[in-house]
């Protein structure tokens, strides 16, 4: 019985009708089966890790937002309130499920399910670990721009079956900001495949290194600024504030999901917090250097066998939990500091400066990978920059936070009379 | 030649999810309804597309006809008036003209499925097939792909054109931009 080196679940398949069974994967008549277990397998595991993800995050959001606007937030379920997506799933689960009497009522029911495959469908190709991914297709990124029109027209569908005017206005908004936005971030995803020659999610990350010079977001000054081109536009195609105009409460009520409720409408705020880690895998993957181990190649994984693979299995899933989970923060916080952008300032934002600005990326790419070899002294300066750069970033991403940390600190007791909690990490 | 199972049972699924949507976008009453149904059908031929280890023909297939052609579809329809009014939205005219129509078509394609010599080829592994497409469109196609682009230039300045007219006849006439609300929504 040889080793399980496989990449995606149909190797896995294949693996098993060879070493357990003991039969050829191309002629057995039972092989159809352990396909179908293999995909049916792949899809409880992700559905289970996208529950267990959505879920407390929900409530790690509304923690931070407490902690930004200086309340406290959910802290009654469970110690410091960790259990209160739980609590909210079951009372959406228990609620009456009601269709206004005007609405579509076949379109209605099934929005939600469009919406909700259409995220789930991405997690095909989004890996988790050096070989933990669904099916490593040879066209990845592609199939992630593509499954992910089902979201658009689900709430599209959802907008319209309503029958109700805010719920229209949201649904047709959605559908303007999803259609733009998703220029943008094909062209920043171009950024990449340019740089990796492939479409394929592994390959991408492969391209990369485990140190932080080695990630595309350090490989010249274009591609860095192309990941934050990247960001902005996820944010927008997931519907998160300063882009979440098709929701916009203060004008639009709830927007497509106006009408909704029980467990439908939790399919709407699922594929919300779902996408917070689509969004932050596909940086993560596209630039942050995915699941590489600092000093780790993937061919080492692949050579290593039983408990030393299955360990070097474990330290990648961990090393892209950390990443993805580090830009899911960031995009949290981001939603509770920034304004939301008017109607027409959100267009502009995509035409009139995203765009541009990602075409500019993809011919400053191509400049530099014709120009610069790889390897070479050149290419090793610019990497160091680039490093020192973004690591810039963050310090000041960091003092920033900590000093309106302490704002809030010196202030807060001759507003309220009160002491703010302080350091950050105490939670009343 | 024996198919196997699982590829029939996916060959199957994926043609008459197409050909039962075409039928519902046929002949549903409810133009909403049918625009809807044509997601099934979209899906339906891109599935085709994939067994035919087309891979990227495929995702293009879903990503051009749901992501662009079947949301304009959808915007259009739901912007119209009295949509949900058979006899506003699908009228029934130019029957006699309609059943010419489907005629030659059933019998040009009846003729020729029964007229092709059809052959078995041996099943064909799927592979990457995005290089070798990008290579053909580079090299030896490169003149029909550059005048289709042409052809979409004209399209997306002609869109312009018509979408901006009133400020461009206004920079024309040297007068001052006017102030009119822009349609800022438009996606080209």
């Amino acid at each position: 019985m040889d080793r399980w080196d496989g990449g995606d679940m149909k190797e896995l398949a294949e693996w098993v009708i060879r070493d357990l069974f003991s039969k050829n994967p191309d002629t057995w008549q039972y092989t159809w089966a352990i396909y179908l277990a293999g995909m049916a397998l792949a899809a409880v595991i992700c559905l289970g890790f996208v529950a267990v993800f959505a879920g407390p995050v929900t409530w790690v959001e509304r923690r931070t937002a407490g902690r930004i606007m200086s309340r406290i937030g959910p802290n009654r379920v469970g110690p410091q309130g960790v259990l209160q997506w739980l609590a909210d799933g079951i009372k959406n689960l228990l609620k009456e499920d009601l269709i206004p009497d005007d609405a579509d009522k076949p379109l209605f029911r099934l929005a939600p399910y469009l919406v909700f495959s259409g995220m789930f469908g991405t997690f095909v190709v989004l890996p988790f670990g050096a070989n933990l991914i669904a099916a490593d297709l040879d066209i990845g990124v592609l199939y992630l721009m593509a499954v992910t029109t089902l979201v658009v027209v689900g709430l599209l569908t959802a907008g319209w079956a309503s029958n109700s005017k805010w719920a229209l206005y949201g649904g047709i908004r959605s559908a303007a900001q999803l259609v733009s936005y998703e220029v943008p971030i094909a062209f920043a995803l171009l950024v990449v495949v340019i740089s990796t020659g492939s479409l394929s999610t592994q390959a991408i990350i492969k391209a990369q290194g485990g140190w932080p010079w080695q990630w595309f977001v350090a490989k010249n000054p274009f591609t860095f600024i192309a990941f934050f081109l990247l960001l902005t536009s996820a944010m927008a195609e997931g519907n998160r504030i300063p882009f979440d105009l098709p929701e916009a409460e203060s004008e639009l009520v709830a927007g497509y999901n106006t009408e909704y409720s029980g467990m439908r409408f939790l399919f709407f705020l699922f594929e919300e917090w779902a996408n917070l880690w689509i969004m932050g895998a596909i940086t993560t993957l596209c630039f942050l250097g995915g699941w590489q181990i600092p000093g780790v190649s993937p061919e080492k994984i692949s050579a290593s066998s039983g408990w030393t693979f299955v360990g070097w299995q474990l330290l990648s899933f961990a090393i892209f939990a950390a990443k993805v989970s580090w830009i899911v923060f960031i995009v949290i916080q981001a939603r509770w500091t920034l304004p939301r952008l008017r109607v027409d300032q959100l267009m502009s934002t995509c035409w009139k400066y995203l765009v541009p600005m990602t075409l500019v990326c993809i011919a400053g790419v191509l400049f530099m990978d014709l120009y610069i070899v790889q390897g070479g002294i050149t290419d090793k300066i610019i990497r160091w920059i680039m490093t020192l750069l973004g690591a810039a970033v963050i310090v000041l991403f960091f003092l920033r936070a900590r000093y309106n940390y302490k704002m809030d600190k010196d202030k807060y007791p001759g507003l309220r009379n009160e002491k703010m909690w302080y350091p950050p990490y105490r939670m009343p | 030649m024996k198919v196997p199972l699982l590829s029939a049972m996916v060959f199957w699924a994926f043609a008459i999810l197409a050909m039962a949507s075409a039928v519902f976008v046929a002949f549903s009453r409810n133009i909403v309804h049918a625009a809807f149904a044509l997601l099934g059908c979209f899906f339906g031929v891109a599935g085709l597309y994939l067994f035919l280890s087309a891979d990227f023909v495929g995702i293009i297939q879903v990503m051009v006809y749901v992501g662009g052609v079947l949301i304009l579809f959808l915007f259009a329809v739901m912007l119209t008036g009295k949509i949900r009014n058979p006899e506003k939205s699908n009228p029934s005219r130019a029957i006699p003209g309609g059943l010419v129509t489907m005629l030659v078509t059933l019998g040009l394609f009846g003729y020729l499925a029964f007229t092709t010599p059809w052959q078995v080829l041996p099943t064909v592994p799927t592979g990457p097939t995005t290089s070798q497409i990008g290579d053909a469109l580079l090299g030896p196609y490169i003149l029909p792909f550059e005048v289709a682009s042409v052809l979409l230039l004209a399209a997306l300045l002609g869109g312009v054109l018509l979408a901006g007219g009133v400020r461009g006849r206004s920079r024309l006439t040297g007068n001052e931009q006017d102030e009119a609300p822009r349609d800022s929504g438009g996606n080209t």
